[in-house]
Formats: C-alpha cells, structure tokens, sequence
C-alpha cells in the first residue's frame, strides 16, 4: 500500500492505496491502520482500496475544524469527492463502520454496497460498551481479541511505558488518535446513528465476530433490524478484531457482497 | 502576602482497606461508603473550620469544585461560598473555581459569581478551571478534544456578560443565547480572577493576556513544583512582560503546624497518610482523557499528577512526604521556614493553604489552623514589600458592608405587633 497525501477543505488528508479491482473505501477503527495491516493486503487483492486516515492518525496533522460526526462523514466523502470515486463500496471497521453507516446514511444514492464489520454507533441500555476512553493498555488485549494471548504479544510488541520517552511518544499518539476518536465515540458512541439508518439504500452486510467482548454480537441484531438491505455474517473464534483474527473469511464476505 | 485558608472537603469515613477494595476515589468510587446522615455534621465543622479560619485573621477562605469524588464534597462550591458569605466577615470567599465549560449555559457562572460577590460586597475572588480530566470528561461527558475550546468560549461570554450594559446576541458555537443580559451584575467588575494550570503554555499566555493570577493547585509539593513555576517566570520573560509582580501567581501547599516538630508528627500524621493513601488513589485510566491535555502539553512533560508514573505516593513516609516537599510540617519556626523558601523559590503571592487534610477531627484542625494564623502568617505577611500595592488579583470590599440581623425575640416581637396591627 502507498501513502498518499490529498487535499481537502479543511486538512491534508492522509491515505494508503493499493491493490486493484473494484474501488473499495475502507475506514479503520478507533486503534488506527498502517500500511503493513495484512487485512488491508489482503482487501488489495480483490479490490482498488482506499484508505483514508482520521485527522491525527498515522503523520497526519490534527484538524481543529473536525469537531463532530457531520463534520467526520463530510470529510470522508470529501476524500472521495477528491480520488473522484463515484458509488465505492464502502467498508469500515469498529468506528470505520460508524462512518461508513452514516456516509451512506446521508448520501444513499452514492453508495454501491456497505460492508459495516462490527461497527460502533449505537447504544442499548442492557448491553453497554466499555469505557474504551478509560480502559488501560493490559485491558485491551480481553476485549479486543478471541485468542487473548497472541492478541496480548501483538499489542505489547515493542512497547516499554516504563522508558519515559516512550510514554511521551506512546501519550502524544493517543491523545492525537483517541482525541480525534473521540469527538464521536466519547462518552458513549451515539451520535444518532438509529435514527438515520433507515435511509441506507446500499446492499449492506454485517460482519461481526462471535465472541466480541468490545461490541458484543447483540449490537448485530439491533443493526440488523434498523438498516432496511442487510444480512449478517457471523464470524467463530473472533472478538472485536475479526479482520485480524480471521482476515480471509472478512474479505470473502466483502467480496460476495460486492459480487 | 495573601493567605487561604483551603478545604478540599474530604469524606472522611474511607475504609482503611479502601486501596485494596476499591479501585478509585474518584469517578466510579462506591456511592454506599457515602452516608448522608453523617455527611449532615461533616459539612456543619467544615463550615465552622472555614468560618474559624475568618475569625483568626486569614486572607481568603477556599472553596473548590469536584465531582464523584471522595476527597472533595463540593460539586457546587458556589453552595458552600453561599453559605460563608453569612456568618465571615473579613476574608476573601475564594471560589477556585468553576469549571465554566460544564456549565450550560455559562452564563451561570456570571450570575453566580455576581450573586456571591453582591452578598458578600466585594469579598469575593473567583477562578476558572478547566476542570480535571475526571470531572470534566469522565464525570460531566464533556469531549477530551473540545473541552477547551468550550472552555475560551464559555470565558467569553460570562467576560461578556459582566461587562455590556445592554443585552446582547451571543453566537458561540457552543452557546447560542439571542439575549444575554447578565443581572444581577458583580461589585467588582469583574472580579479578581485565578486560574489553576498544570504546566501549558497556553494557560501560561492565557493569564498573562488577561490579567489573571496563574494558580498551580497539586499536592506534590513546592520542590517538584519549581520546573512548572519557573515556566510561568520564564514565558513572562521571553515575552518581554515588565510585570513580574509575585500576586500573579498562586500555589497551594499541605501544611499542617505543631507546638513542635514532633507534636505536628504525633497529630497529623495519621491524617496525612490518610490523604496520600485513600485519598488520592485514583484509576489511572481516568487520570487524562485522551485530547484533555494538548501536545504541547503533554510534549513539555507536564503529566497528570494522577498519571500512573508519578510513584506510589501512598508508600512514602512521613520523612519522604516531608523531605520531599509533598507537606510541610513542623513547628512554627520549621513551617515558616520552609514556607519562606516556597514562596520565595516558586515566586508567589498568593498562598493556599491546605489546612484541613484527610480525615483530620475538627479540634486538631483548629489547632493547626490557629498556631499557623497566630506563628506563622504574621512573619511572612510581608514578604514582598515592593508589591504591598498590587491589588489586582485580590478583592476590594466595600467599606460598609451589610451584616446578618440578629433573628431573636424582638424581631418576633415587631413581627407579632405588625401582625395584630391589621387586626
């Protein structure tokens, strides 16, 4: 994948491309993406992706003016408007998968298809969410992956908090990636996503992973119930990050979906 | 030299096993360890201590706000400086401060601050927090990221508001208000104003642009205190400010006096572990919001004094907490001693004294609190002569103030002819 530094309205925008097929926009979770993501290698073989970061994410600069969900789905069909995409598939992650929903949401009739992979953007009383925002590094790797120890080594690669250059390091990056995050994730991911969801006109498929503890598989059946073309695919033996735990089985099911 | 008497208010009826059990004193702490039958007589002495402290001579007594929080029972400290304008007479109500960015709209504050200012004619100093990251995102919801820019606009407006003589449209992106006309309106217009910062150049530059004494409120000590301190004393240099007046800028300190350095060991001892113990065992992961602090804040090393590696502060000792600043105790002439290094080193005019710590009972406190006002305070009134004058960051009563009527017998008694009058 290529990095690739675009302009839009409000910031330069940064994306890794590659790969061909089809266009795919594909939009990363809250934790952030890197070229080397094997899940994006492994889209670039079917598809012509799209990677866009969030202002903050990776060496982008943060953007003050991006305050907001309306501002965070303008941006990113600002991008597309500027790759000049016309009707993309769009697949998005955890927090990816927020804003794919409500880029479709608000421009259903530029959208090919929809693939929503365990997204955030809605709440249920009975079921909340962690608080990602106040969890510690140990706490992750439980919630995040179905094998938590191999998740635990990938996460911990390389990192030592007690070298105080490195926590500096290790702070800026997250005040620069959950900060932007933030603006639609916290305190509680809703920004009122349910109410919109009846507008998607887009094919849509839901990709969860059984044993999500982050976003538990009950968030599958509420958006399966609220977007009128959608079919679910459930993933074993994956948690919250089934593109990495189980890769080829979220590519194929993005790529049936996108025929 | 201007002292405040300060209480944070703790609850003082932790668990000794609360570090074990619990895993924060703050946001999500146990609301069962709270009982409000008890909380009854814990706010009556920590009023009578604040109300003490007036009677003994001290500049300012303290009041702030947190939230969910054991060590701090005020969520609404304009309730408790409400209280205090009644039965004080002389001090300073010092109100450090409201979090304006939680209030909405922030126009509450202006009236608020007024109000307390009004009934207290002019007694009054007031501050503007942001608000740690534990009240102001984790408890209140405010967005890491925003919360200050929220927080510049919030200050707009209420400067606004105590300011324009007519109404006027307010088009914030966070606050729309077609008619702002703030009323009552502040004696002191506006009142002398402090603003706790934790190490950012842009508060640094934000007091100095306004006018505000810089407040650096922890509970680490003078010695670890110095670096953040002389940022300030070095940004005021770098821009060129002639104005290096000692009252623009405040620290608060523990400090507990003895009749001897032992006595103020046996007495406050307990206390003092008490504080560092339960009460400042806060969850790490609400210790800094990710966005709360900007880079360059978090670039210049300025962590949260609740950050995981500031160390165990609940395994130091006594000698440790003093050697190292984090308390000064003592006797009289120990205390003034250091006090004089502290202010001298950290350059400050302004003095919050952090009185009453942990669970301390009512008669130790008074204790402490009297041997401080009567020992300690007049020797180092007048530290900074050369600035005796600088008025500006601290209130100007009003020379005839109203005082509480006594409610006794003869005003029942009037009351009573008046009522048969219209007989």
């Amino acid at each position: 994948m290529e990095l690739r530094k675009i302009r839009t309205r409000h910031t330069e925008a940064h994306l890794f491309e590659g790969g061909s097929g089809p266009d795919l926009l594909f939009l990363h979770g809250a934790g952030g993406i890197t070229a080397e993501d094997p899940f994006l290698t492994a889209l670039a073989a079917k598809f012509h992706v799209y990677a866009p970061l969030l202002p903050g994410y990776g060496e982008s600069d943060e953007c003050g003016e991006i305050r907001d969900m309306l501002d965070v789905t303008l941006f990113e069909w600002d991008i597309a408007e500027a790759l000049g995409l016309s009707k993309p598939v769009i697949a998005g992650h955890s927090m990816g998968g927020m804003i794919a929903a409500e880029m479709a949401a608000i421009a259903p009739n530029d959208v090919d298809k929809l693939a929503l992979i365990c997204p955030a953007g809605l709440w249920l009383d009975a079921h909340p969410i962690p608080d990602l925002f106040a969890l510690l590094p140990y706490e992750l790797p439980p919630l995040l992956f179905h094998d938590v120890e191999a998740g635990t080594k990938l996460m911990t690669a390389g990192l030592d908090l007690g070298d105080p250059e490195f926590l500096k390091a290790y702070l800026v990056q997250n005040a620069r990636q959950l900060g932007m995050a933030g603006k639609i994730l916290f305190p509680i991911p809703d920004r009122g996503l349910s109410d919109r969801l009846y507008r998607i006109k887009a094919p849509t498929t839901l990709i969860w992973g059984d044993s999500d503890k982050l976003i538990p598989p009950v968030y599958a059946q509420e958006f399966k119930k609220l977007i009128p073309d959608c079919s679910l695919v459930s993933i074993p033996e994956a948690s919250h990050m089934v593109p990495i735990e189980q890769t080829d089985q979220v590519v194929a099911a993005i790529a049936k979906l996108a025929g | 030299m201007k002292f405040t008497w300060f209480n944070l208010m703790p609850w003082p009826y932790l668990p000794e096993d609360f570090r074990e059990k619990n895993r924060s004193v703050w946001v999500d702490i146990d609301s069962k360890l709270y009982d409000p039958v008890r909380g009854h007589d814990v706010y009556n002495d920590y009023l009578d201590l604040l109300e003490y402290a007036d009677q003994l001579g001290y500049d300012g007594v303290g009041v702030n706000e947190h939230h969910q929080n054991g060590y701090g029972m005020m969520p609404s400290p304009n309730i408790m400086a409400a209280a205090l304008t009644r039965r004080t007479k002389n001090a300073a109500i010092v109100v450090l401060g409201n979090s304006i960015a939680l209030y909405n709209p922030p126009i509450r504050v202006a009236e608020e601050f007024a109000m307390l200012d009004v009934m207290a004619g002019g007694r009054f100093v007031g501050g503007f927090p942001v608000g740690t990251s534990m009240d102001t995102n984790y408890c209140y919801g405010q967005i890491p990221a925003l919360t200050r820019e929220k927080y510049q606009e919030a200050h707009d407006l209420i400067m606004k508001a105590w300011k324009e003589d007519e109404p006027f449209a307010f088009n914030g992106r966070y606050n729309k208000l077609r008619w702002v006309n703030c009323w009552p309106k502040p004696i002191q217009n506006p009142p002398p104003l402090h603003i706790p910062g934790g190490g950012s150049v842009e508060t640094y530059d934000f007091c100095l642009d306004n006018v505000y004494s810089y407040s650096y409120l922890s509970f680490t000590g003078y010695i670890r205190a110095k670096a953040l301190m002389q940022g300030y004393w070095d940004r005021l240099t770098e821009r060129n400010e002639p104005d290096e007046s000692p009252y623009r800028a405040g620290f608060a300190q523990t400090i507990v006096v003895g009749e001897t350095d032992k006595e103020a060991e046996d007495l406050f001892k307990e206390h003092i572990s008490y504080f560092y113990n339960r009460c400042l065992h806060v969850h790490a992961g609400f210790a800094d919001a990710p966005g709360y602090r900007t880079i360059n804040t978090i670039k210049s090393g300025a962590l949260s004094q609740y950050a995981p590696n500031m160390g165990d502060l609940s395994k130091m000792s006594w000698g440790q907490l003093l050697d190292e600043g984090y308390v000064i105790a003592g006797s009289p002439d120990t205390v003034r001693e250091k006090l004089e290094f502290l202010i001298k080193s950290l350059r400050v005019g302004n003095l919050f004294c952090l009185m009453h710590v942990g669970d301390m009972p009512k008669d130790k406190c008074m204790h402490t609190t009297r041997l401080f006002a009567e020992k300690v305070m007049p020797q180092l009134r007048n530290i900074w002569p050369d600035y005796a004058d600088d008025n500006r960051f601290w209130c100007s009563p009003l020379d005839q103030r109203a005082t509480p009527a006594p409610v006794d017998a003869a005003l029942g008694a009037r009351s009573e002819a008046l009522a048969g009058g219209d007989d």
